[in-house]
């Protein structure tokens, strides 16, 4: 069964169903929900991702649909008072654009911000760029997916020329001789995928998993590697070290694939086995075994997650994997390569159309004359009156509110309150906004902080494409319409857009309590219909890295979707990259020599243990969404922090006790989870929750130089019964 | 030494050298760093000379990352031949005269060549050659290409690595020592004894305790005799019997040098405007003589000098000896016997395996692993950073690694408890698929469409499919048709 085989999924009378994928994580796993008496239920389906595999939180994500905290009113917050109050799309519309207006009129345009998601369908992390660069004329618009790919984004580009997560199916990884995770723990993050890794094994190839705790996936490993957080990199110039002493270097890949090699190879022969193992803890044995499985395997896939690139070294770290890959003649080799897990639904078609700072649509650069001319064009403006490069998530939250920074901010899709590092900083700035909007389903902590709230529809309501962590673009489909008084994000862009045309409109939403409107700018219902806008986003995307100027939603629907790049209607679409050249000007690949240095934050005697971060089955990012799902609250009730029984003893801890975790810029508080499967002189939490339990408290806002990723796995903390 | 210099000169390219140029260039766009020289190489990493005298790899593998042409003038091939303190300049051996602000000896050690009758230090017999340079590791592998026997005099770390690499050539290697066990600057008998063992199995035959007395060259060989009465025979004679740190540029100017150059805490000479690290150097009574501490002391002067932290100090970090290479496993820190507090040991000489623990404290004072020690990167880290050791102190000596967890044992579905997690994607457990099966779920299928047990990443599938055996074989409800 594939989205082709079944045409007749429309949105119809009750009984109804829809072929659409589920909508959490970048495995965007195939389901079929089905509505009947009103209630709507979830069917797995046979997609080449899942292969008819869900988790509980695809299983139970249509709980939220009707869920009694949905929101289905904007909200205004009364001055007076304080309070959130309901009101009419009208009233709620009116007070952002006079709110922008004033702002921007006192402040200069930049002092708008716009913060998008990797949840958002690529039809709305478009439609959002295109809002800040047009209809606002700012250039401060950037993503959560800052906090997510960035890192393995900045190192494929500077590699290969581009940036798709896996740039082959994802089947291929059942076919890897040796398949080597670094930071990656997709047995919890996307359990479908762990079909693919059973398979692997099953047919003899050697898992290898690079994790400074026992988990699920560490489990199922032939070889753990359990290096101490933040040396991922040391470990990595070591293997290549070994690759080079071995002779396990594909020279003649090297010779005619890639440019380069001769620095990394000098930086590397400082990068001896015992050296790293004294850093890292990784014994040399297990180094040199990891590095012949790799080395002597005729198929090898090295993936890179949020383990090896979430620190201030994150893009030297991921360079450093992709060195070792080409090292062996891994990319373009058929059933090998470098790959990164993409983790949010869309957090690969989310970087790719312009709602980061320094993007336009098809992965252009915002400071390439060339890709300014073309955007401008399919947008109908003049070229020079588009805003340059902005900053990249953290310095942009970090500055609101203050006198050189935005002072108004619109967010979509994220929830910075409980997913940013140093949150409770982030959550000051946000204070001190003049006004923040939040569009949403529900009052997530962000939501909660705003001026204005603007009920969203869910992603069983819209139709739309995603783009997946292969690269493959996908048709969302709609069930039903939204309930009334939601509206989606592409009609609250729409409308806010021609409130600030000076064209303010009324228009006919059930429930929202205008009248019928006489007047109604066809522009404006064309700007919120996702097939108009993902045409334009086709001809925006035309000639650049991310092409989609050939896929169309018939397309789509006629395959089991469609891989990126993609230029021509006619002409095939790209599964796998690099067989014959890289995405670069000369073709070949570059080799990055990368150093290892230190955490931004070492540990010292007031903050002794090294602290890192990471999520559970049972909850998906910032929580929002699953911690009011049943199921996955009696799962995953709560945040906890994972100790060594030998460090608990040490500090008087039993388990289940609730301990507070402090570090130099704030601290949390949940039950001490003993396990010894984590290092003695580290401890983790769960980021998913908020308010007291808020793992982010903590974490340290040092970011990446050069993919502004900030350092959540690693930062220095002490630990105190509470 | 304070404020920021201009003129920085290095006086040698070696692992020293090279490294203080790195850091000097990754910190100051405007300093003025040029490297001197004597080798006619680039800088390269002394610790592959081994791998490289294996055969295993080529030359260019052994190049160090390089500074040259980023603001750092590297001559190399060019002999410093004196300071001038007073003008504050070095003399070149081709007559150049290079003025400093801030001067760092990086002059390294020379090979030691033992008095014996035969052996003329200023003119060595072609078939005898130390193991110190990338020149000599040229010469050795030259005269090993036809060879069929070497001999290494000295059995430490150095002297090993040169015998196993010449082993994996193929050679008959044999391997003089003068104290009754091998490495015994880092090892106790029993530990040199296993490695001895070890080593027989590579190729290497060791002979100890006894004493080289004369070493008789010819066109064809050369001859060793030793204290015992007898003499080997081999085509080549490598030396490995230590170093001595080069002080003689440091001794000529004056500066206080004892057996190394003597410096403080920030690797000062008795001259504020000179530096020593690495192996020419003496701090607090002790020559280094390996990597890791002349790296530190290296990123110490680059802080200094540059202005970029004048609070940096040199603290030597407790030594730890590494020698991993095919089919040889061993790490040695500390003094096993040296000391109060427990002693852990394990032996399995059948496997070759040793290891041997000395705690105090609660801390590792001092360790010898040698064999399949799957606890030894977290040993080292212990050591290195003085953490405190497991509650349970096999950890030490068996796990994987402190924190390996082992994996709970499948138990039998009788035995599990209702409230096991059977299905960890979906949160089913043992108790939810018996109840799905009471509720009339007679199948695999049925139970997994009942309880999504098994519908994420799949792995639960036999776990289920056992469950649902086990129930239908002893659940009194009858089974249905």
């Amino acid at each position: 069964m594939t989205d082709g085989a079944r045409p007749a999924t429309r949105p119809g009378p009750t009984p109804r169903e829809v072929a659409t994928h589920c909508p959490y994580c970048a495995l965007q796993c195939g389901m079929v929900l089905r509505e009947e008496d009103g209630t709507v239920g979830v069917l797995p389906r046979q997609f080449p991702t899942n292969r008819g595999g869900l988790c509980q939180k695809g299983w139970t994500s249509a709980e939220l649909l009707s869920h009694p905290e949905r929101l289905t009113s904007p909200m205004l917050r009364d001055p007076a008072s304080g309070q959130l109050h309901p009101a009419s799309w009208d009233a709620a519309l009116d007070r952002i654009a006079a709110g922008l207006r004033d702002v921007q009129e006192r402040h200069g345009r930049d002092a708008v911000a716009v913060f998008g998601g990797g949840g958002l369908t690529n039809e709305k992390a478009y439609a959002l760029g295109r809002f800040a660069r047009v209809a606002l004329r700012t250039r401060h618009i950037d993503y959560n997916g800052r906090f997510c790919m960035s890192s393995a984004a900045a190192a494929g580009t500077r590699a290969f020329g581009v940036d798709r997560g896996l740039p082959f199916p994802l089947s291929d990884l059942g076919r890897a001789d040796t398949l080597l995770l670094v930071g990656a723990n997709p047995a919890e993050t996307m359990p479908p995928l762990v079909r693919w890794l059973a398979e692997q094994r099953e047919r003899g190839g050697k898992l290898i998993v690079i994790d400074p705790r026992v988990t699920a996936t560490t489990r199922q490993a032939d070889l753990h590697l359990q290096p101490l957080p933040g040396t991922d990199l040391a470990v990595a110039n070591a293997l290549l070290h070994i690759a080079v002493t071995e002779g396990y270097v594909d020279d003649a890949y090297v010779a005619a694939r890639t440019t380069g090699f001769t620095a990394v190879r000098r930086t590397v022969a400082g990068w001896w086995p015992a050296r790293a193992e004294a850093l890292s803890g990784v014994p040399v044995a297990d180094l040199e075994e990891a590095a012949r499985a790799l080395g002597t395997a005729e198929r090898a896939i090295i993936l890179t997650a949020r383990g090896a690139e979430q620190h201030a070294k994150g893009v030297d770290t991921v360079t450093g994997f992709v060195n070792l890959a080409l090292a062996l003649g891994l990319p373009g080799r058929i059933g090998s390569g470098y790959g990164c897990l993409t983790g949010q639904g869309n957090g690969q078609g989310g970087r790719e159309h312009g709602q980061k700072a320094d993007q336009l649509p098809g992965y252009r650069k915002i400071d390439d004359m060339a890709a300014r001319a073309h955007v401008a064009q399919v947008w109908g403006v003049p070229a020079d009156e588009l805003p340059g490069p902005g900053v990249p998530a953290y310095q942009l939250l970090d500055s609101l509110g203050t006198e050189q920074g935005p002072r108004a901010l619109l967010v979509f899709g994220s929830n910075p309150v409980v997913s940013a590092p140093r949150a409770a900083r982030v959550e000051g700035r946000l204070r001190d906004l003049d006004l923040l909007v939040v569009a949403d389903f529900l009052l997530s902590e962000t939501a909660a902080l705003a001026d204005v709230v603007l009920p969203t529809a869910q992603w069983a309501e819209e139709d739309g494409t995603m783009t997946n962590l292969e690269g493959r673009v996908l048709r969302r489909r709609a069930l039903r319409p939204p309930p009334a008084g939601v509206r989606t994000d592409l009609e609250i862009l729409a409308a806010l857009s021609a409130r600030l045309r000076g064209t303010p409109t009324r228009r006919t939403v059930p429930g929202d309590g205008t009248a019928p409107a006489a007047v109604e700018p066809s522009g404006e219902v064309e700007a919120a219909d996702p097939r108009v806008v993902f045409a334009e986003l086709r001809r925006a995307s035309a000639g650049g890295i991310a092409d989609y100027n050939g896929i169309s939603w018939e397309r789509i629907d006629t395959a089991d979707g469609v891989f990126w790049p993609c230029p021509d209607d006619e002409g095939p679409d790209s599964p796998r990259l690099f067989a014959e050249r890289f995405a670069t000007v000369d073709g070949l690949a570059r080799f990055h020599p990368v150093e290892h240095r230190p955490a931004a934050e070492e540990v010292c005697a007031d903050y002794p243990l090294h602290f890192t971060t990471g999520r559970v089955l049972a909850q998906y990012q910032s929580g929002t969404q699953t911690r009011r799902v049943a199921a996955l609250r009696r799962a995953a009730p709560e945040a906890f922090v994972e100790l060594h029984p030998d460090l608990a003893e040490r500090l008087g801890v039993t388990d289940g006790e609730p301990v507070r975790v402090l570090s130099r810029r704030g601290e949390f508080q949940a039950p001490a989870r003993l396990s010894p499967g984590i290092r003695p002189d580290t401890v983790f939490a769960p980021f998913h929750w908020g308010g007291r339990a808020r793992a982010n408290s903590v974490t340290n806002d040092a970011v990446d130089p050069v993919s502004g990723m900030p350092e959540f796995k690693i930062c220095a903390v002490r630990v105190e019964r509470a | 030494m304070t404020g920021h210099s201009e003129r920085i000169v290095v006086v040698g390219n070696g692992m020293a050298g090279a490294r203080v140029a790195a850091e000097l260039h990754a910190r100051g766009e405007d300093l003025k760093v040029t490297v001197l020289g004597a080798e006619p190489h680039p800088a390269y990493n002394r610790i592959m000379l081994s791998t490289l005298l294996a055969g295993k790899i080529g030359e260019p593998d052994v190049e160090l990352a390089e500074v040259a042409g980023r603001g750092v003038d590297l001559r190399t091939g060019l002999a410093v031949t004196a300071i001038d303190r007073a003008a504050r300049l070095v003399r070149t051996a081709d007559g150049d005269r290079i003025p400093y602000d801030h001067l760092v000896l990086a002059t390294g050690s020379r090979a030691v060549v033992p008095a014996l009758t035969g052996l003329d230090p200023g003119h060595l017999p072609e078939r005898v050659i130390p193991f110190r340079t990338l020149d000599d590791c040229r010469r050795i592998v030259t005269l090993a290409s036809t060879a069929r026997r070497a001999l290494v005099l000295g059995g430490g770390l150095l002297g090993l690595e040169a015998a196993r690499g010449l082993a994996l050539r193929g050679l008959d290697v044999g391997v003089v020592h003068r104290i009754p066990y091998l490495m015994d600057r880092q090892l106790d008998p029993a530990a040199g004894a296993v490695l001895a063992g070890t080593l027989t199995g590579l190729g290497v035959t060791t002979h100890l305790a006894v004493e080289p007395t004369a070493v008789r060259v010819d066109t064809t060989g050369v001859r060793l005799d030793l204290s015992d009465g007898r003499s080997l025979d081999a085509d080549l004679l490598v030396l490995a019997c230590g170093v001595r740190p080069d002080t003689a540029l440091a001794t000529a100017a004056g500066l206080a040098v004892q057996r190394g150059v003597l410096v403080d805490d920030r690797l000062r000479t008795s001259d504020r405007r000179i530096s020593a690290i690495g192996d020419c150097a003496q701090h607090d009574g002790t020559l280094t003589g390996l990597v890791a501490p002349a790296w530190a002391q290296a990123q110490v002067v680059a802080q200094l000098v540059t202005g970029q932290d004048p609070q940096a100090r040199y603290r030597p970090r407790p030594v730890v000896t590494r020698l991993k290479a095919a089919g040889i496993d061993l790490a040695a820190m500390g003094d096993p016997a040296g000391g109060p507090g427990e002693e852990l040991t394990f032996t399995d000489p059948t496997r070759g395996t040793y290891a041997r623990l000395r705690i105090h404290d609660g801390r590792l004072a001092a360790a010898i692993l040698l064999g399949d020690n799957p606890s030894v990167g977290t040993v080292i880290q212990l050591f290195d950073r003085g953490q405190p050791v497991p509650t349970d102190r096999r950890a030490l000596l068996l796990g994987r690694a402190v924190g390996g967890a082992v994996a709970a044992p499948a138990a039998s579905p009788a035995l599990m408890p209702d409230a096991a997690t059977v299905c960890q994607c979906n949160t089913v457990s043992k108790g939810d698929l018996v109840r799905c099966w009471r509720d009339g779920a007679r199948t695999i299928d049925a139970v997994v469409a009942g309880t999504r047990a098994g519908t994420g990443c799949g792995g639960c599938r036999d776990a289920v499919a056992g469950i649902v055996d086990w129930l239908s074989r002893t659940d009194p409800v009858e089974v249905g048709r």
